[in-house]
């Protein structure tokens, strides 16, 4: 039996994913889908809102509101509104994590570090230059380099014993610092936790990590390898919500729930 | 689907004045290159003119030029040339974009005002304050045309003015003197200085009172309008025409304030905007703020066309005093003294820092200052990333994204 009971959806229109999030009155998720982007994103939305709500257990007549945000944040025929993903993904990890907060988003295309006082109250953002040095896409662009499927990427660095460095700012430039490695015989995973390590450096390099750091993002999601290392490069555990590629999605869910369109 | 809104600035009719004021200038200047007189000298943004204009030379600007490039979204196409012949991406765009067009037997001046070329100079006259770039700038173009090239070193990281600086750019502007009267072929005198620092005075007065009147609420003009409006106070200094027109411009500004008019319909959020503008985005970047309700209604680059010191009975040093005392030469500590004051002047509510890949001179944000500048006034403030004339350094998507989440910032934070 479909249940009636009102719900509100999110929807995170990203370069490389496309995320639905549907809350029901209490906040909680009750339904989800994430899938690739692809090139046309309204048709992806529309997919994903199904396959979330089917999850939820809803019809789409139980819908009371939908926003959206990310890249395609004006493709989403289905959402009434549209905010950016800064106020999503700071709304999404305020919901989990309630205190003063930095948030690093590590999506396919950018970087965001988000700053939220003990309030929620943002008080600045950083994002990425327009590089894709350090994001989702540099991790492809890596993978591809070395021949090995990308979900691969975290358990090899995990086994890392001597990670290799690499010194560049530019993906193309890193590239070659991966062949260069590979024809002085390095192991795989010590160049993967190399790659991983330059994800990090670019983000510490964006902001101060002050306060409680949440990470979120695709990135974080399929390599929890990455949060590790960045407790140890800032000394301090990192938070990380239950669903890390969803807080976009949850927070225009949320942003949906508030209900204003203004 | 939430619809993107267009919301476009109130036009200014006084607009077509300056439009008229722009294209006789050039014209006079074509008029003069055909003819060989009266005699043209180059000079930089804020180089002498007011000394160019006393021996009666048609002064033109090759930075306003290159301006027109990038507004017309042509640069880009031409600063791979420079590229090619030795001139760096990382360089100042203006230089590479106009060298490279140069090179092509390009100018916009043939689609605006159906002028052929650029005038032939015969003297170029730099004011280093801009940057060196203008040194190396007008450098090359010495070469091409076989023109003598003098110039003005300036003092850099100013703090307090002191009469060493006066005394310094004084005597250099002093020597321009003998060398440009060999090839005005005439002598200095005094009062057509005297003459030409009184009307550039005037005219930075005029420019002063119509950036000021965006202190009203709401704003009469936006920053967008005044990087179009601000054509007579460069390239006009010196000239009577410059001022008349500003009389015209000031007149309905000061109107729209006495009608409660402002540039925006919904004027929310009032914004101050740090660095170049973005030449070839001025549209797109009106739009975006006007459809979130903000105006960008003041600037520090606007303002560097304003030159209280000049003193007509005093014109060497208080030339040398007015050029020293220009924003972009100053120390962080004067240039964060002088934001802070225009910040509670205008009654602002955020600062827009544009870190021009190529043009280190007017990207302020690369040493901590929007940090220290909010931590002092609190006033918070944002980063884009671009440049002037180059629109390979541009992320529209990245700006957009950014902007709009500064303003939802500023939303949020009124809760």
């Amino acid at each position: 039996m479909v249940n009636a009971k009102p719900v509100y959806v999110g929807v995170d229109v990203g370069a490389s994913r496309t995320k639905v999030a549907v809350l029901d009155s209490g906040k909680r998720l009750v339904g989800f889908s994430v899938q690739k982007s692809g090139t046309d994103f309204t048709v992806t939305a529309r997919q994903c809102l199904e396959a979330s709500l089917q999850m939820a257990g809803r019809a789409e007549a139980a819908v009371a509101n939908a926003f959206s945000t990310g890249y395609g944040r004006n493709n989403v025929a289905f959402a009434r509104d549209t905010r950016t993903e800064i106020g999503c993904h700071a709304g999404g990890c305020y919901h989990y994590f309630p205190k003063a907060l930095t948030i690093i988003d590590i999506g396919g295309q950018d970087n965001k570090v988000i700053k939220l006082d003990a309030s929620g109250r943002r008080t600045g953002f950083k994002m990425n230059r327009k590089c894709a040095a350090g994001t989702g896409a540099f991790l492809e662009e890596m993978a591809a380099r070395l021949d090995i499927p990308l979900e691969r990427m975290n358990d090899l660095a995990a086994r890392s014993t001597d990670m290799v460095k690499l010194g560049s700012f530019c993906t193309v430039f890193s590239a070659t610092e991966v062949l260069e490695n590979i024809r002085h015989g390095k192991k795989i995973e010590d160049i993967v936790k190399g790659v991983f390590f330059s994800v990090i450096r670019r983000v510490v390099e964006m902001d101060a990590m002050t306060e409680n750091v949440v990470m979120t993002g695709g990135v974080v999601a399929h390599n929890l390898y990455i949060v590790r290392m960045m407790e140890d490069l800032i000394g301090r555990p990192i938070l990380v919500p239950e669903k890390p590629q969803l807080t976009g999605a949850i927070g225009a869910a949320l942003y949906a729930m508030n209900g204003s369109t203004e | 689907m939430a619809e993107e809104k267009k919301v476009t600035r109130k036009k200014i009719a006084a607009a077509a004045d300056l439009n008229n004021f722009m294209r006789d200038y050039y014209l006079e200047l074509d008029a003069a290159a055909k003819k060989g007189t009266p005699k043209i000298a180059w000079c930089t943004s804020v180089g002498p003119a007011e000394i160019l204009r006393a021996f009666g030379f048609q002064v033109y600007f090759p930075e306003t030029h290159s301006a027109m490039l990038g507004a017309t979204r042509m640069a880009t196409e031409f600063i791979p040339v420079a590229n090619a012949i030795g001139y760096s991406p990382e360089i100042c765009s203006y230089l590479t974009a106009d060298i490279g067009a140069f090179l092509k037997g390009v100018t916009p001046l043939e689609k605006a005002f159906n002028i052929k070329s650029i005038p032939r100079p015969d003297v170029l006259v730099f004011n280093t304050n801009q940057c060196r770039d203008v040194q190396d700038w007008f450098n090359w173009y010495g070469e091409k045309f076989d023109a003598p090239v003098l110039g003005v070193h300036t003092y850099r990281g100013v703090g307090e003015v002191t009469d060493k600086h006066i005394f310094s750019i004084a005597k250099q502007l002093e020597a321009l003197i003998p060398p440009l009267e060999k090839i005005a072929g005439r002598k200095f005198q005094l009062d057509d200085l005297k003459r030409t620092v009184a009307l550039s005075r005037e005219c930075s007065e005029l420019w002063k009172k119509i950036l000021d009147t965006a202190a009203a609420k709401p704003a009469p003009l936006t920053f967008f309008d005044g990087t179009t409006l601000m054509g007579p106070a460069v390239v006009g200094r010196g000239t009577q025409k410059a001022v008349d027109v500003y009389k015209i411009l000031l007149a309905e500004l000061e109107d729209r304030i006495q009608r409660g008019e402002g540039a925006l319909e919904n004027e929310k959020f009032r914004i101050y905007w740090d660095g170049m503008p973005v030449w070839g985005r001025l549209s797109v970047h009106s739009q975006l703020f006007a459809a979130l309700n903000a105006n960008v209604l003041a600037s520090t680059y606007c303002n560097s066309w304003i030159f209280s010191a000049l003193n007509p009975e005093d014109p060497f040093n208080s030339m040398a005093r007015a050029y020293t005392e220009l924003f972009i030469v100053r120390s962080d500590e004067a240039k964060e003294t002088y934001i802070k004051n225009m910040l509670k002047f205008f009654k602002v509510d955020g600062i827009i820092y544009h870190d021009a890949k190529t043009c280190p001179n007017n990207s302020n944000c690369r040493y901590g200052m929007p940090q220290r500048l909010e931590k002092l006034t609190g006033i918070p403030s944002l980063t884009i990333n671009g440049d002037l004339n180059d629109l390979r350094m541009i992320s529209d998507e990245q700006a957009k994204t950014n902007v709009e989440a500064f303003i939802e910032q500023l939303q949020e934070s009124r809760g």
